[in-house]
């Protein structure tokens, strides 16, 4: 039987769409691909030993010796601490929204506009809040600035992400708890337990974010070639590293922002990858 | 809770007929929709006591309101008693954790917590205070064994319940609630998630648990309530139409309500 006018129709269509769809799909691809492409090619040349394991010796940025261990150093302490740091204050949040307030109270709705408008924010604004906190404090850069200020950046992302998961926990887990006689604590921690695979894809977008972001810790962490050994010392970052490096007019110097944006991507693939991998064990008791 | 039962004075009577549960003037109202309306039943002691009645009567309302599982849903309001051995469970002084570790809940879909078989029967001991490994692991063989499930995970104790079937994960959440030691067990819906086979074991188990314990179950298959029940409640709009033991309902219906939702006129 020939297919009528109409099911051609519809075939045309499906076949139209389908190619759309997969034309959306290698763009993300191709661009990633290409912003891999001219990093590493640019890069790959300047990135050696020296590079991650020394400090920026004399000279270092009109392209002599030494690496940016104090930026990859400083970039990972500000992260993982402004990652612990923000688990700390929006974990309990998320489970005070869930497990204590009743879902649909003002209040509860009040501090979701909170975290949505937070999230909102632009890091640059962050990082001209925590510059104003420190002048009036008579503070100067530091690590801790640097942390304290990525942290407000991230404790919007942690916890609106968290709260999705948390909130998704189906009734029936918390009817059980709560059947055998658990408190809400009690509850509250095995939601925590359910939710943990998702809590740790909020932790890895909040970390992407911590590690990647320039504009808050410019003014906050400041810039160093030391590693620094204290927390009121300041800190360098690899983004600010690639950016100071790139507005250099010497093509030696250039290529190490590359180099650097290189290690910089390689940091936050070998964190998602082992995220991905404890995912997997987190969610083995999970129905 | 302490023993209060000597409070309310009961005149001399066979042990059978004092109530465990007693329900008075229970009025449940979410929003503005009335869900029960003034609800007064005696629920005996052991043995198992349905609720039965179309959908949206109120049968899983009446069940979650007997441990208190309502005072988490927003906008829901709750009067009247609930009395479970003379204590009336929504009064001032009632210690919710204590109560609801009283009764055991089955809900529709068994939903094992995100822990290890084992630790899914540990977790209500544990939370109540048993810590030693020995009395631990002997508590989670007796209820393992007293719901079937022993032979068939004791060398995968340590696995997660996921690789359970459905009907076995369901016994699991049937342990997990027994050992806490409760003197009630709820079950909303328990097999409608469950196939045939694993129905009829759950069944089984509940014909065995009745000597010692108070069962009130919530179904909607009047087969599965005449097999099981000793006594039949049947709710309609939100109201008791009808209720006392189980043969006695299904087969000479008082009301004619009754009478037509036991011959399937309405559901």
């Amino acid at each position: 039987m020939p297919a009528t006018y109409h099911t051609r129709k519809r075939r045309l269509e499906a076949r139209v769409f389908r190619v759309l769809m997969l034309a959306s799909v290698l763009v993300i691809a191709a661009s990633l691909g290409a912003i891999l492409w001219s990093i590493v090619s640019k890069g790959i040349r300047s990135l050696n030993w020296e590079m991650i394991t020394q400090v920026p010796g004399g000279g270092f940025y009109i392209g002599k010796g030494g690496g940016i261990l104090n930026a990859i150093l400083g970039s990972l302490y500000i992260s993982l601490g402004s990652v612990v740091l923000g688990l700390g204050i929006s974990v309990p949040a998320v489970l005070y929204l869930n497990a204590y307030s009743r879902q649909k109270t003002w209040f509860a709705g009040l501090a979701r506009l909170v975290f949505d408008v937070l999230f909102g924010i632009p890091s640059i604004v962050y990082g001209a809040f925590g510059f104003t906190v420190m002048v009036v404090l008579g503070l100067k850069t530091s690590l801790l600035a640097g942390i304290v200020t990525v942290t407000l950046m991230i404790v919007p992302i942690l916890a609106r992400a968290m709260d999705e998961v948390v909130r998704l926990a189906p009734p029936e887990l918390s009817d059980a708890t709560y059947s055998l006689g658990a408190t809400r604590w009690e509850t509250a921690q095995v939601l925590l337990r359910q939710s943990l695979p998702g809590i740790l894809t909020a932790i890895l977008l909040a970390f992407g974010r911590a590690i990647g972001d320039a504009a808050t810790v410019l003014f906050t962490a400041g810039y160093t070639d030391s590693v620094p050994t204290s927390l009121n010392q300041p800190a360098a970052t690899l983004p600010l590293a690639i950016f100071f490096q790139l507005s250099s007019p010497m093509a030696a110097v250039q290529n190490r922002a590359y180099a650097a944006a290189i290690i910089l991507t390689v940091i936050v693939l070998a964190i998602s990858l082992t995220g991905k991998f404890l995912q997997q064990w987190l969610s083995r008791h999970r129905i | 809770m302490a023993v209060q039962t000597s409070n309310i004075a009961t005149p001399v009577a066979a042990p059978k007929a004092t109530p465990h549960v007693s329900v008075r003037n229970l009025s449940v109202q979410i929003g503005d929709r009335p869900i029960l309306k003034n609800i007064s039943i005696d629920i005996p002691d052991k043995g198992i006591t349905s609720f039965i009645g179309p959908s949206g009567c109120g049968k899983t309302t009446l069940l979650r309101a007997l441990n208190r599982l309502l005072d988490r849903q927003p906008d829901t309001k709750v009067s009247g008693q609930v009395l479970v051995d003379g204590v009336d469970i929504y009064g001032r002084d009632i210690e919710v954790t204590e109560m609801r570790q009283k009764m055991g809940l089955l809900s529709q879909r068994p939903f094992p917590l995100p822990m290890s078989i084992y630790d899914n029967i540990a977790y209500g001991p544990r939370i109540h205070g048993v810590r030693k490994r020995r009395d631990l692991d002997q508590i989670v063989e007796h209820y393992l064994r007293e719901t079937a499930l022993w032979d068939e995970v004791k060398d995968r104790l340590k696995a997660s319940p996921g690789s359970l079937s459905i009907g076995q994960q369901q016994r699991l959440c049937l342990a997990r609630g027994l050992a806490v030691e409760p003197e009630i067990i709820l079950g909303d819906e328990p097999t409608s998630a469950l196939d045939p086979v694993s129905t009829q074991r759950i069944e089984e188990l509940f014909l065995r648990l009745k000597n010692r314990y108070t069962m009130i179950l919530v179904t909607h298959i009047l087969r599965q309530a005449r097999r099981l029940s000793d006594t039949i409640v049947f709710l309609y709009m939100g109201e008791i139409i009808e209720y006392g033991p189980a043969e006695e309902l299904l087969l000479h219906p008082r009301e004619s309500l009754t009478r037509e939702y036991v011959k399937g006129f309405i559901s």
